[in-house]
């Protein structure tokens, strides 16, 4: 359900919430927090259409402000959305003219939902300082984006330079699979020192040169980025120890990963790119300060050494893994996975007839064990 | 600028603050008895797949299936499949589904049967060298009980039940455990002669739902409830777990066993114990089990049984616009049979906390819908400023802690009612974790199945906490044994007149759940 209100004020609009509530009945829903959308019309309706997704796991109100030319006479437009429209959440979504571009935070105030955490999101280009944002001011978690600016670098050096508890950004919360990854392999044996280590990633991915600083941050040794061609996120992680080296590679374009670490087996790992929405409802779910994401933005970034050289560079090399190896070595472990072809399983016939009969089940046990001892 | 430090307590990329994290288990696999049964396709791999599905699975995880099928890998690999395309909570991902079917392997194979476990073992050292697994390798028995002992000798006299160097070996073990205190002993003696009593993880899937782990955020989180928590208070505590389904296909093993085994040994007294313990000093395994085993050990029975106990069996009814059978008559049940499908009893607990609290627990087959709470319910005022007439209609206040479906809270308290006249009515309060937090709360067994890779062992419960609760029931059984009839309710109600006149002799009624 679509209501437009032209021209009016957040009393009117408060009224008609409290309406449409009532007539439709099922709005009663409890909502653990308010998100302020902070977009261009042009971005609206995508930002819309994540923020509604993210919204399945914590229902919130969703208050979009989109601004509009400065010039001409104050005009406040509003619609709000609610049911199938807005998926578990309810939407308002006002649009400012002339002097009220100024003064966003006039109308979302009233808005707010009463008790309750208020969030900033910046889909597109991020204020220079959020917290001194007006809007920003009052949430308690502030969100942006670096990789939608134009050149990621300086992005990151000003939100460096005016963080405060509550930052964050998406291109943080998309390399946490990586993270994780790479934390548990230092869970096991051998305890050895990180020596060096690399991050390969896309001359526009924010992703990697984060991921690179909280490296360097945490293992406290020379870290080092080498750009891979635009849009290809990150590529390669490689953590050098006396051992070995650990690589984690996920080619571009592929959604799984292999790790190699001396020693063992190469591992492959669904390591698939994270969706917006993934990572804004991950955003939305914890609503104090990321102090680990302060560290890699603000203390990280300025001790890693961005290479020169292109990345097949560093390939060829030695100093990074190769994304083309790694493909071939995932091609490889699927390949050498007795099962075959896992798509074979899903077009098989259900085994169900087959016999269960013991010994018939006995002879298969022997059968197999020959062929494992001999191979 | 030197390195940070790494030793196997401290890893530097990890930060107690860094809450976005998961903790993804170490390289190992699982090893599954009794894939084909109904657990496994309904639950435990529609889990495993979650969970590679939310990247907390290791690189290389790997299943090893083991049952009496003469399959191959592939048609293995097909029961996993299609168990997860119907029953898993989280969206199919080729490449996830891909990465996961890399590392299914199938032994045929029958208990007693050396090859089958000699073939165990070598599937299992070869997943080592080719996938990486590092000697880390769980087994879920989910299995009747009775084939525990050859399994476990079988695992021992194969070499699996021992890791080498760091490496684990855990075994997993579902309810029941045994039928009595005596059994139940017998039981664990056999495990325990293999795996070591930390190794052993007893599983109990209620235990695993969040709304169980949310008693304990409510009682020891908040300040607003730990005060009343206690008989100043409260009048007396209900937990009911009902059910609206018959035995279905489970008669052989039903018959032998009845509701309070099945139900109230194991699921209800565990809510129990976390409802009434005190508040443990962390929550650490082992202090949790503290003070679960010091409520369950302070529980007294009443002393006469047959006033304060019911028992009752479904006889044919209407359940839901559906015509259903009574007890007796579904297939492999003894005509003469006097298992109980319905049993309630009251309980007390002998602390300072409780004195005088009396605990019903009740539990049934058929019974008027699905579900499964504890309700605290209060004192009245102590005294109410208005006339008889202004509250008539009010009842208690009552705290209800909803586990399962629609998890959440439910306050009852008295409001007035719009009008000129002082009228108080009982109304309710909701909180739905649904409606508050994610609707994809996780399923029980995926919380389970990770922390037993992980080896975290505190929501699971301890031996000495399952003799316990043995000790509890036990007398009960032994009573209800003497008795030559049993009574019996029609499918689709409440349960047994008795279990009504059980209450009202204590002057209290059983809520309307």
């Amino acid at each position: 359900m679509i209501v437009d209100l032209p021209s009016t004020s957040t009393r009117e609009v408060s009224k008609k919430l409290v309406a449409v509530r009532q007539d439709v009945g099922a709005m009663a829903l409890s909502r653990v927090l308010t998100l302020v959308v902070l977009v261009e019309e042009s971005g609206l309706e995508e930002a819309l259409r994540t923020a509604s997704a993210a919204s399945h796991q914590h229902p919130c109100r969703i208050v979009a402000v989109a601004l509009g030319g400065k010039r001409g006479s104050a005009r406040l437009d509003a619609q709000i959305r609610v049911g199938g429209d807005a998926g578990a959440s309810e939407i308002v979504v006002l649009r400012l003219f002339g002097p009220l571009v100024e003064h966003a935070r006039s109308v979302v105030t009233p808005l707010l939902l009463p008790d309750s955490p208020v969030v900033a999101w910046w889909p597109l280009k991020p204020p220079k300082n959020p917290a001194a944002d007006p809007v920003g001011a009052m949430a308690q978690r502030r969100i942006t984006d670096v990789a939608t600016t134009g050149s990621h670098g300086p992005a990151l050096r000003t939100l460096a330079k005016h963080y405060a508890d509550g930052d964050t950004d998406l291109a943080w919360a998309r390399v946490t699979h990586w993270r994780a990854i790479l934390a548990s392999v230092l869970d096991r044996a051998p305890f050895e020192q990180v020596t060096e280590a690399v991050v390969a990633g896309a001359s526009d991915s924010p992703s990697a040169d984060l991921l690179a600083g909280w490296l360097a941050f945490r293992l406290k040794c020379p870290v080092s980025l080498v750009r891979s061609r635009e849009r290809s996120g990150v590529i390669s992680v490689r953590l050098e120890r006396a051992s070995g080296p650990i690589d984690l590679v996920r080619p571009q374009d592929g959604e799984t990963a292999v790790l190699s670490q001396a020693g063992q087996p190469d591992r492959a790992i669904a390591l698939p790119h994270r969706s917006d929405e993934e990572c804004l409802a991950d955003e939305l779910s914890r609503l104090d300060p990321d102090e680990v994401f302060e560290d890699a933005l603000t203390k990280g970034i300025p001790k890693v050494t961005v290479r020169r050289m292109s990345m097949s560079d560093a390939v060829a090399r030695g100093d990074a893994p190769s994304p083309s190896e790694g493909r071939y070595t995932a091609a490889r472990l699927a390949r050498e996975a007795r099962t075959g072809d896992a798509a074979a399983m899903v077009e098989r016939a259900a085994p169900e007839k087959k016999s269960r009969d013991s010994t018939a089940v006995k002879k298969a046990a022997r059968r197999k064990l020959a062929e494992t001892e001999d191979s | 600028m030197s390195p940070a430090r790494i030793s196997a307590t401290r890893n530097p990329l990890r930060d107690p603050r860094d809450k976005r994290l998961p903790r993804i288990a170490g390289p190992c696999s699982l090893v599954l008895f009794g894939v084909t049964g109904d657990l496994a396709r309904k639950k435990l791999l529609p889990a495993i797949y979650d969970l590679a599905n939310r990247g907390l699975l290791p690189p290389g995880f790997s299943l090893v299936g083991f049952a009496r099928r003469d399959w191959q890998d592939q048609d293995f690999g097909k029961v996993v499949y299609d168990a997860v395309r119907e029953h898993a909570r989280t969206p199919f991902r080729e490449e996830v589904w891909q990465a996961l079917a890399e590392g299914f392997r199938f032994v045929p194979g029958v208990f007693d049967d050396d090859a089958a476990f000699d073939l165990l073992a070598e599937t299992v050292r070869t997943l080592d060298a080719e996938r990486g697994t590092g000697g880390n390798h769980a087994f879920y028995l989910s299995i009747p009980p009775a084939f525990f002992a050859t399994v476990c000798e079988q695992l021992q006299r194969s070499g699996l039940t021992e890791g080498e160097g760091e490496s684990w070996r855990r075994v997993v073990i579902e309810k029941p455990f045994g039928h009595d205190l005596e059994s139940a002993q017998e039981l664990n003696a056999i495990v325990e002669s293999v795996f070591p009593a930390d190794s052993i993880f007893r599983i109990d899937h209620y235990l695993g739902k969040e709304t169980v782990q949310n008693l304990l955020a409510l009682r020891f989180a908040n300040q607003l409830f730990e005060p009343v928590w206690n008989s100043h208070y409260v009048d007396h505590v209900q937990i009911t777990m009902a059910e609206d389904i018959g035995i279905g296909g489970r008669a052989g093993y039903y018959d032998e066993v009845g509701a309070a085994r099945d139900v109230i040994q194991n699921h209800l007294l565990q809510l129990l114990a976390l409802t009434a313990m005190e508040e443990p000093t962390s929550f650490t395994a082992e202090s949790l089990r503290a003070e679960k085993e010091k409520v369950l050990a302070a529980v007294r029975l009443p002393d006469d049984l047959g006033r304060h106990t019911a028992r009752g069996q479904y006889a044919k009814g209407w359940q839901g616009g559906e015509q259903v059978v009574g007890y007796r008559d579904e297939d492999g049940v003894a005509p003469g049979s006097t298992t109980e499908t319905y049993a309630a009893m009251r309980l007390d607990i002998d602390t300072r906390r409780w004195a005088g609290v009396p605990f019903y627990l009740r539990t049934g087959k058929r019974l008027g819908k699905r579900v499964t709470e504890i309700a605290v319910v209060f004192k009245r005022a102590p005294h109410l400023p208005f006339g008889d007439t202004e509250t008539e209609e009010l009842g208690q206040n009552a705290v209800v802690i909803r586990v399962q479906p629609d998890e959440g809270i439910t306050m009852r308290f008295g409001a007035k009612v719009p009008g000129n006249q002082m009228e108080v009515r009982d109304v309710t309060m909701d909180f739905g974790y649904g409606r508050s937090f994610t609707e994809v709360s996780p399923e029980a067994y995926e919380r389970l199945i990770l922390d037993v890779l992980l080896g975290d062992p505190p929501l699971f419960p301890r031996h000495e906490e399952v003799e316990l609760s043995w000790k509890i029931l036990d007398p009960v059984e032994r009573y209800w044994a003497r008795a030559e009839s049993i009574d019996t309710y029609p499918a689709g109600t409440w349960g047994p007149d008795s279990a009504e006149t059980m209450m009202e002799r204590d002057g209290r009624e059983w809520r309307m759940p």
